[in-house]
């Protein structure tokens, strides 16, 4: 035992001079939502400390109490079937616990899944956060913009990614701006963030997505609203509009560095989304399957006229 | 083996009540087998992609036709379990056997379906949605046919031993498994059928 | 030679090649082996054709301890490779075969069968049984498990392994992304191996249900018994699911349908779905039995009865329930929304409370004990507190806003590593030490044994809590590799320390088995623990039929009873013995499995027509077969007693 807590010690201590020199990703929030995670991972670790010092004290206690060294040589331990006031209290107290943590995390959900509080004045920036193997393609419809590989933020507006992929499941991550999610072939997703200040985060897919996986990362730069408008000039006065046939080439799998076009792919090939929509998808929003239905049937006839 | 005369023959040993309650649980694992393929059908049903619908393909008569077949099939093999327990074997034998003509022509039935889907373009290839409804029908049909088989073995036990503990046991777990088919098939054909047609 | 050049691997490394060379110099060995000391009959008539559940428990256990050492190997090349940035041991395509398989090999192919052998040679005896409900089945169960697990492993050498991790996640396991022969391994073999699973738990209800000694009430099995009987009905209603969606992904895979597409209207997350709803309750159907295994080794060393029977078995009942309404907390990423997240966020804190209430019994029992640390207890007793840090951390998983910046990260790595190593590896290796003098007829050396305990439990907490910081610190699972300037080099390299830790601690185990085998006493009695409940009350080694006579049953504990009240347990006059006999089948049907499933998954079909036929035709003779088992005469009844040492 003794040697067990004095490593746990040692790790504890590393720890800490660790995290002291820089703090976890994680835990050093830029944005609204990353702080909401991680106030609950904070809140979430202590309680969870306390859990574990409950049930490691009542362990030593157990052990240097009840050891059969400590004992008579003729001690019989009795029989006890249980206490029903213990065992509820065993449960009683988890269950407050549990109940209090359902609450939090409730709670943190809905604001994770929407615009984060001080940024409702204004529209959020619309991002369209699209993956192949293994880049990022961030498409401006707004700007009539379209980068690779990195991504330029305002800190005044909320940013409202749409996210989905040309390939397999990947996850788009900043973790300094808040936690991830998936990017799909079929479907578009919708992720929340806003960064508070300017500066440079790492962002990544955190989805295994095959060999290219662990260099899919991109950069992001979050910058003050007069910056980003400056940006957004000056890729219209130099950059040239994307075309088909280049995007097509841009999906290859493999890696690239950054690059900067005007114009979006979404006009030449739309996300997955509304009509463009992969059929049902497990949403199993009945509405939107109707439609995607009906869509099918007018496509139906609409080849037969021309068969004709 | 001691054999408890208080019981019908196919529980009358300790081994024939284990595989009884063995074929049960068995029983429960087909369950979620086939309610696995039916939540992924309710889901994949409208991924009709660019294939047909099943409205657009179902046809309503070799369906009722594969309905009644298999029905009456759960009956004559309830009647042939029933001649077992009245210990009258000629009777069992020629129910057992109606049941297995009656399976036959089910999945007679059932390959004539298919082979009408992978004509109108509904091949397994074709979208989500064919591929779930052929895999949802061959589960189903693969069933029939093992069963076709193993209730023939048994048919050839019975008339070769006679009633005895053994033969009577697999007989009445032949049957557990026919009627299952049965309500499998029920299931499949409210809420794939007609469910598919309206 | 364009036939053959299927069976290469597309991208061979030195590490493949010594495989091959160390896998065909093995076969060789073992041959060459049995023929110079003409033991092919011995081999077959005592083990391939066993039906024994104590032999068909051993077999599991063998396998499951060279799986074990497979999926080691690959843990540690993973930690080599990790261990420092940018570092070329390895390239991301093998990185990515050595995670996948590592993922596989551990869960289904070493913690299942240990999990299953151990079930195996306990439960009949612990319920004063002589044999399984249905024994040929058994061996069945066991072949094909064992088919299944010879087919994943040659995927290394022969077309390539599995590479889009244990999840499989579609549409990268699919055609699309992953074109080697791997992933069909994946689904074959599983799928072999589960049909096995699957009848275990079947065989398993209905021994516990049927065959428990007269007297032995549900609410007086033992606590490991109750495990097993709740694991198996998890087995039982969860393994058709993965059944169903191996099926579709090979269907995919194979005949080109589109259930997981991301066209023709497919639907990737279906897959996930699927593969989750069979795999949460499949944890539960490693820890429980697991859970079980502490309950019995704390309650024997803590020389008192279990604190809280009735609670525990309640709760393992409600965690069974619950096992399936969780599997969702998988993927709360994929963008269901704030409402089917907070439901099944809730209902994932809510597993924390029936776990809860089984750690604080454990300690009750300890409450008022005379506890004896001996390695099994040890084991137990290191159980407690890591296995604690492991299920708050789940809880911290459970809450579905922050689970947003833990998903896919180190953090998760070292919580679910946290909670099987503790929970399901020590228990195995707990059970192992407990019941090794029960199956081979001396005991384990104590000092190497608390060594490797040691070495073990440390190196744990060494491997793994740095991965908490690394994926606060933002580095994702499955990267083959890391820049320097990430910052995550510390933290790997302390993991790679514990992993070789690891390492050396199950290295000690086997020096302990060697050791143990030259020089341990035989003279051990049939109860060298002072254990309480019934396998302790026959002979060691255990003949064949286990209890000459049934045991009479009146409380939990009924060896217990007898040792220190003189309840008489075994009554009555010794009979004749009805027992089952050997068949070939299961073993040749394994083989047919075997042959059936390489040939699907390079996609033979001629072979498969031909396999699958002789599978049937085996299936077929068993029908016709007659076989009423065997009596064993009361005289050889009487010498074997006598020989053991005596009437019980």
């Amino acid at each position: 035992m003794k040697l067990k807590r004095a490593l746990l010690l040692a790790i504890i201590t590393i720890a800490t001079v660790l995290t002291g020199c820089e703090p976890l990703t994680v835990l050093d929030p830029k944005g609204p939502q990353a702080a909401v995670q991680a106030n609950d991972i904070k809140l979430s670790i202590g309680i969870m400390s306390f859990v574990v010092l409950v049930v490691f004290a009542m362990l030593a206690y157990m052990l240097i109490k009840f050891r059969a060294s400590k004992q008579k040589e003729d001690y019989e331990p009795p029989h006890i079937e249980g206490n029903i006031w213990v065992e509820a209290l065993c449960v009683g107290i988890p269950v407050l616990i549990v109940a209090f943590m359902s609450f939090v995390s409730v709670q943190s959900n809905y604001k994770v899944e929407s615009t984060p509080p001080g940024y409702e004045d204004k529209e959020p920036l619309v991002v369209y956060a699209s993956s192949s193997n293994w880049k990022w393609h961030f498409s401006y419809p707004e700007e009539d913009i379209e980068t690779l590989n990195y991504l330029y933020i305002p800190t005044d507006r909320a940013i409202e990614f749409k996210l989905y992929s040309f390939g397999p499941i990947t996850s788009f991550w900043v973790p300094q701006l808040g936690g991830q999610k998936y990017a799909m072939a079929d479907m578009v997703t919708t992720l929340h963030l806003a960064a508070d200040h300017p500066g440079d985060f790492m962002g990544r897919n955190a989805n295994f997505s095959g060999e290219g996986f662990a260099e899919n990362t991109f950069d992001v730069t979050a910058m003050t609203p007069v910056e980003f408008d400056e940006w957004v000039e000056e890729v219209h006065n130099t950059a040239k509009p994307i075309t088909e046939e280049e995007f097509v080439g841009l999906l290859e799998p493999g890696h690239l560095g950054k690059m900067t076009f005007t114009g979006t792919h979404l006009d030449f090939m739309p996300a997955p989304e509304g009509e463009h929509a992969g059929h049902n998808h497990g949403s199993s929003d009945d509405e939107e399957s109707n439609d995607d239905h009906e869509d099918h049937e007018n496509h139906d006839e609409h080849s037969e006229h021309s068969g004709h | 083996m001691k054999i408890d005369h208080s019981l019908p023959l196919e529980y009358s040993t300790e081994q024939n009540r284990l595989k009884i309650l063995g074929f049960w649980i068995f029983l429960g694992a087909e369950i979620m087998l086939f309610a696995t393929l039916f939540a992924s059908y309710f889901v994949l049903v409208n991924g009709t992609g660019n294939g047909p619908s099943g409205a657009e393909i179902f046809e309503i008569t070799p369906v009722l036709a594969e309905t009644i077949l298999l029905l009456t099939s759960s009956f004559t093999i309830g009647l042939a379990i029933h001649a077992m327990r009245l210990g009258n074997k000629k009777a069992m034998l020629v129910f057992f056997g109606i049941t297995l003509v009656l399976g036959l022509a089910f999945l007679g039935v059932e390959i004539y379906e298919f082979v009408h889907y992978v004509h109108v373009g509904a091949g397994l290839q074709t979208s989500a949605f064919t591929a779930i409804l052929l895999t949802t029908l061959g589960t189903h049909g693969a069933h029939v046919t093992f069963g076709l088989f193993w209730g023939l073995f048994i048919l050839l036990q019975v008339k070769k031993n006679g009633l005895t503990p053994e033969t009577t046991n697999k007989s009445f777990i032949f049957s557990l498994y026919w009627h299952f088919l049965d309500v499998v098939w029920i299931f499949i054909f409210s809420f794939v059928y007609l469910k598919g047609m309206m | 030679m364009e036939f053959f050049e299927r069976f290469a691997v597309p991208h061979p490394s030195p590490a493949i090649y010594a495989s091959m060379v160390a896998i065909g110099l093995t076969v060789i060995a073992i041959f060459a082996g049995l023929t110079y000391f003409k033991k092919w009959g011995f081999l077959w008539r005592e083990w391939l054709t066993t039906v024994d559940h104590k032999r068909i428990g051993i077999m599991y256990l063998i396998s499951a301890i060279l799986m074990l050492f497979r999926g080691g190997a690959d843990a540690i090349m993973m930690r080599a490779q990790l261990a420092a940035p940018e570092n070329k041991l390895l390239d991301a395509q093998h990185y990515n075969e050595i995670f996948s398989t590592h993922g596989v090999v551990m869960i289904l192919f070493m913690a299942m069968p240990f999990i299953i052998g151990l079930m195996n040679f306990v439960i009949p005896l612990q319920i004063g049984a002589r044999d399984v409900a249905f024994p040929r089945l058994n061996a069945l169960s066991f072949w094909l498990f064992f088919a299944g697990a010879m087919l994943f492993n040659i995927s290394f050498v022969v077309g390539g392994s599995p590479d889009a991790g244990w999840t499989s996640y579609f549409p990268l396991a699919g055609n699309d992304f992953s074109q080697s022969v791997g992933t069909n391994y994946y689904m074959i073999a599983i799928q072999i191996a589960g049909l096995g699973t699957l009848m275990t738990g079947i065989n398993f209800l209905a021994t516990i249900l049927k065959m428990r000694a007269p007297g032995m009430t549900l609410m007086k099995m033992p606590m490991f018994t109750w495990s097993a009987f709740i694991a198996n009905i998890i087995i039982v209603f969860a393994f058709p699911v993965l059944t169903v969606a191996l099926a579709m992904g090979t269907l995919d895979r194979l005949f080109g349908a589109n259930f997981f597409t991301s066209n023709n209207g497919g639907m990737d997350m279906l897959w996930a779905n699927l593969f989750w709803v069979w795999g949460h309750p499949e944890v539960y159907i490693l820890i429980l039995p697991a859970f079980g295994i502490y309950s019995e080794v704390i309650s024997t060393f803590a020389r008192r009865n279990l604190y809280g029977y009735k609670s525990m078995v309640g709760s393992m009942v409600i965690i069974s329930v619950l096992s399936f309404v969780v599997w969702v907390h998988h993927f709360f990423t994929m963008g269901q929304g704030a409402f089917v997240n907070s439901i099944f966020s809730i209902t994932t804190m809510a597993i924390a409370v029936p776990t809860g209430v089984k750690i604080f019994n454990w300690l009750f029992t300890l409450h008022k004990g005379k506890i004896v640390i001996t390695t099994p207890m040890l084991y137990s007793l290191l159980f407690i507190p890591l296995f604690t840090i492991g299920g708050v951390t789940g809880v911290m998983l459970g809450m579905s806003a922050a689970d947003y910046q833990y998903h896919n990260t180190m953090f998760l790595v070292a919580h679910f590593h946290m909670v099987i190593i503790p929970g399901v590896v020590f228990a195995m290796l707990a059970g192992l030490t407990y019941y090794w003098p029960k199956m081979f007829g001396f005991m384990l050396n104590e000092r190497i044994g608390k060594w490797s305990a040691w070495t073990i439990g440390i190196s744990t907490l060494v491997a793994f809590m740095p991965m908490f910081f690394s994926g606060l610190d933002g580095q994702a699972r499955r990267m083959y590799t890391y820049s320097e300037a990430s910052g995550f080099a510390i933290w790997n390299m302390i993991s790679f320390i514990g992993a070789a830790g690891l390492a050396v601690g199950f290295a000690l185990i086997v020096y302990n088995i060697y050791y143990s085998f030259r020089y341990a006493s035989r003279d051990i009695g049939s109860d060298p623990w002072d254990a309480r409940t019934l396998e302790w009350s026959t002979h060691t080694p255990v003949p064949e039929y286990n209890f000459a006579k049934i045991p009479q049953i009146d409380s939990v504990e009924p060896f217990w009873d007898q040792k220190k009240h003189g309840k008489k347990l075994f009554e009555g006059e010794l009979e004749k013995i009805h027992m089952p006999n050997n068949s070939g089948i299961p073993f040749i049907m394994g083989i047919l499995f075997f042959l059936w499933g390489f040939s699907f998954i390079f996609a033979m079909w001629i072979p498969v027509i031909i396999f699958t036929l002789a599978i049937f035709g085996c299936m077929a003779y068993q029908s016709f077969e007659k076989d009423h088992g065997r009596y064993i005469p009361l005289e050889e009844v009487e010498e074997t007693e006598n020989k053991l040492g005596g009437n019980r």
